[in-house]
């Protein structure tokens, strides 16, 4: 198992925190794994994105140059970034902010309506773990408990109280796969 | 017989090399009794400076640091926080402390840094051979001002006292000047006041020390401590600028 | 200890810590500041004290004045700020005083840009500031590596009383891996005897100092810090060799570069090409006798270094190589990162030539 991904969206959506997540849970189930974001002057408002590796051996470089599937939380994603995944890797588009659709046919595509869901359930905020348990399902890369857990670990026991409507949020993306 | 004047225990019995009517060699001896009188020599870190001073760690009997030039605050600032129970002081020349340094002393009074700092305005470069300083005087000709200095094309004097005594870190800074015996008595009791502030924690202490450099003025000593009297007092006034209590 | 996944910056700055360093000295420059910030959260809370400083060069001078008092200390920076602190590093180098400098080089000359880069090579390797001196310069290629490092790193310091460097670049300081924080078994190290803790009688008077005004004395002073520079470069050279064994061709990397290598090794391994890696841990001691004697071994036909730079280790790879062997370069500068597609095209471009 290795798993290339690249997320990507504006600064705020969680793209950042959604990466960090991941591998983390990667972490908890003794994979091997790499973290790498963009960083620049803007600190707020500009696109953001980083760079996931999980896999069962050593990360060799942590910059993805083939990605097995990329997460786009906004438009100016999905242009920048669709053509880096792999023939046979997967696509997941948040529909909610992005109207356009990606012409490729040789890879998986899901149109999930992140902010819709996340809206749906009560916290707009939670639109990346729609993604994210979209992810998941259909990768299996980690489990939603390891994700949980992760989430535990970094919001500690102050705001515990975010996690259920962060399960409730990973559920509803698993639904869309 | 009691002996009634003998060298401090605070320097050693290097001679100074100090060139006849410059008054390092004083201000030397003053902070050495300073430390003598307030029993601080055996927990005292100096920090010589970059000019004329700089073999000062030849001559002070205590554990000393050489900084490079204008850094002496920095580096006392790493030796306090290390040793916040040592007493730590820097001896600085007008350069040293007003130009390339400017920054550093600047911080390090701001920041309220627990050490003492002794400031020699002597208006000229001592050891790279009579350059303007920062200090430098209207008027007053140097190898870099070879027509006197003059406001429009070199810029005025700098008042450190005055500029540093508007700092909240400050709680001691006095200017004083060591061209006769009287005044001599009063620069001691400011320089071991700088200690004593320090000593109870209080937060950054300097003393403007007003010398003289007979050698890059081309003046003999008596000269130049009656230059100095009549030329540089004028404009650097003696007195303590601030004074926390 | 259990793993813990974190930002290279913060995994360096809690490695400083559990190595007993209690003192910093910074000034923010991207992409380093989590270093800083770290300390300052941390070190006030266990004794430890964070200034930030007026600018690049008090706080190398800071460092100065804490080590000289016998401290454990460290100061971060970035290339420009590296820049400023090397009249501090030159001082410390010679009144020979243990100090770890972190760069996490960007892209340069002059403010240049904030991406990775490895063109603080000379910087870092050959002086930098004024003087005959070295710094010892450690070049971790992941966070855990780079945790170890900076724990070592400090007893190198400490054991030659010589400033040490970890290099890093923007890359290492801000992507997150799992580390773990195992106890370091430290060396045993002579107790610091030259510090000034305040002059009592019982010892000599400790001055801490660089100026030698007489030239032989100088001279002699130097000598024998290069005396301990041998000793350096005998004992402490650090080098990794990956796949080495029956490669045509060896590449040359260090830090986050030779990770993009190791993927261009797979990728040509699947296309029947033999490559290998030569990766420098330590860029000062540099491993000249690991190239010599790859470059004695039959199937080795050529040396690529490839580098976030114009080519700066590559003239320590033609030393080591030795002429034995033709040596390439390649290379993206300015904070682009070299591409594992371009790596192994220059690759199958040098086995054509040779």
């Amino acid at each position: 198992m290795h798993e290339e991904i690249i997320m990507a969206g504006f600064g705020g959506q969680g793209v950042m925190s959604m990466g960090q997540l991941l591998a983390y849970a990667g972490m908890l189930e003794d994979k091997e794994v790499s973290w790498l974001p963009s960083y620049g002057p803007e600190m707020r408002g500009g696109t953001a994105n980083c760079s996931v590796i999980v896999s069962d051996d050593l990360v060799a470089s942590p910059i993805v140059t083939d990605a097995t599937a990329a997460i786009i939380m906004n438009k100016p994603s999905l242009g920048k970034f669709q053509d880096v995944v792999i023939p046979g890797g997967s696509l997941f588009v948040n529909s909610s902010l992005v109207d356009e659709k990606c012409g490729r046919e040789d890879i998986d595509i899901y149109y999930i309506p992140a902010n819709d869901v996340a809206d749906e359930i009560g916290n707009s905020r939670v639109a990346n773990m729609v993604m994210l348990g979209a992810y998941i399902k259909k990768t299996d890369i980690v489990t939603p408990d390891s994700v949980i857990n992760s989430l535990k670990e970094v919001l500690g026991p102050s705001k515990a109280h975010l996690i259920p409507i962060n399960e409730e949020a990973l559920k509803k993306g698993a639904e869309f796969i | 017989m009691a002996k009634v004047f003998e060298r401090p225990k605070s320097l050693t019995d290097k001679p100074f090399h100090y060139c006849p009517g410059c008054a390092h060699g004083i201000v030397h001896r003053l902070v050495a009794e300073v430390m003598d009188e307030l029993g601080v020599q055996d927990s005292t870190i100096g920090v010589a400076p970059v000019g004329c001073a700089v073999f000062a760690y030849d001559y002070f009997n205590c554990d000393m640091h050489e900084a490079s030039h204008g850094r002496a605050p920095a580096v006392a600032t790493g030796i306090k926080r290390v040793h916040p129970d040592k007493v730590v002081f820097t001896y600085q020349g007008d350069g040293d402390l007003a130009s390339i340094g400017l920054a550093e002393i600047t911080h390090a009074a701001t920041r309220g840094e627990k050490f003492t700092t002794i400031f020699i305005n002597n208006a000229i470069y001592g050891m790279t051979g009579g350059q303007m300083a920062p200090t430098t005087l209207l008027d007053q000709v140097t190898t870099t001002s070879p027509y006197g200095r003059s406001g429009d094309r070199e810029g005025y004097p700098i008042r450190i006292s005055e500029m540093l005594s508007t700092l909240e870190g400050v709680a001691y800074i006095a200017r004083v000047s060591v061209h006769d015996i009287k005044n001599i008595t009063n620069a001691k009791r400011a320089i071991k006041k700088a200690f004593e502030v320090q000593l109870e924690g209080k937060g950054f202490a300097l003393v403007e020390v007003l010398s003289t450099c007979p050698t890059n003025w081309g003046m003999d000593p008596i000269e130049a401590f009656k230059w100095l009297e009549e030329n540089m007092i004028p404009y650097y006034p003696l007195g303590t600028f601030k004074e926390v209590k | 200890m259990a793993k813990v996944l974190m930002k290279g910056n913060e995994a360096i700055a809690e490695a400083a810590i559990q190595a007993g360093c209690r003192y910093f000295f910074g000034y923010p420059i991207t992409p380093q500041n989590e270093i800083p910030a770290y300390m300052a959260k941390k070190l006030p809370k266990i004794g430890g004290t964070f200034i930030q400083a007026e600018s690049e060069v008090s706080a190398i001078n800071m460092v100065y004045g804490a080590s000289g008092a016998g401290a454990r200390v460290m100061t971060s920076s970035s290339s420009p700020g590296i820049s400023l602190k090397q009249e501090g590093i030159s001082y410390i180098a010679g009144a020979e005083l243990p100090c770890m400098i972190v760069n996490i080089v960007r892209g340069g000359p002059g403010l240049g840009s904030i991406q990775p880069a490895q063109s603080d090579y000379f910087q870092a390797t050959k002086g930098g500031g004024h003087g005959d001196y070295h710094m010892v310069v450690l070049a971790p290629a992941t966070l855990q590596e780079a945790v170890n490092l900076v724990m070592e790193g400090f007893d190198i310091a400490d054991q030659y009383r010589n400033p040490v460097m970890l290099l890093g670049d923007g890359m290492l300081g801000q992507m997150m891996e799992p580390v773990e924080f195992s106890a370091y078994e430290g060396r045993d190290l002579p107790p610091k005897t030259w510090a000034t803790t305040g002059y009592d009688g019982s010892r000599q008077r400790n001055i801490i100092n660089s100026l030698y005004i007489d030239p032989k004395a100088l001279e002699e002073h130097v000598q024998k810090i290069y005396e301990k520079y041998k000793a350096i470069e005998r004992d402490e050279v650090k080098v990794e060799c990956y796949n080495c064994e029956g490669a045509e061709i060896i590449v040359a990397a260090y830090g986050t570069t030779s990770r993009i290598v190791k993927k261009v090794i797979s990728m040509a391994k699947a296309e029947g090409i033999d490559v290998g890696l030569i990766r420098p841990i330590t860029l000062w001691p540099f491993p000249y006798s690991t190239f010599s004697e790859w470059a004695d071994r039959e199937h080795v036909k050529a040396f690529l270094s490839v580098e976030m730079s114009m080519g700066q280790m590559v003239e320590d790879v033609r030393l080591g190589v030795d002429g034995k062997r033709p040596v390439y370069f390649y290379g993206r500068t300015g904070g682009m990162v070299p591409h594992p597609d371009a790596i192994l095209e220059e690759i199958k471009r040098i086995r054509g030539d040779v």
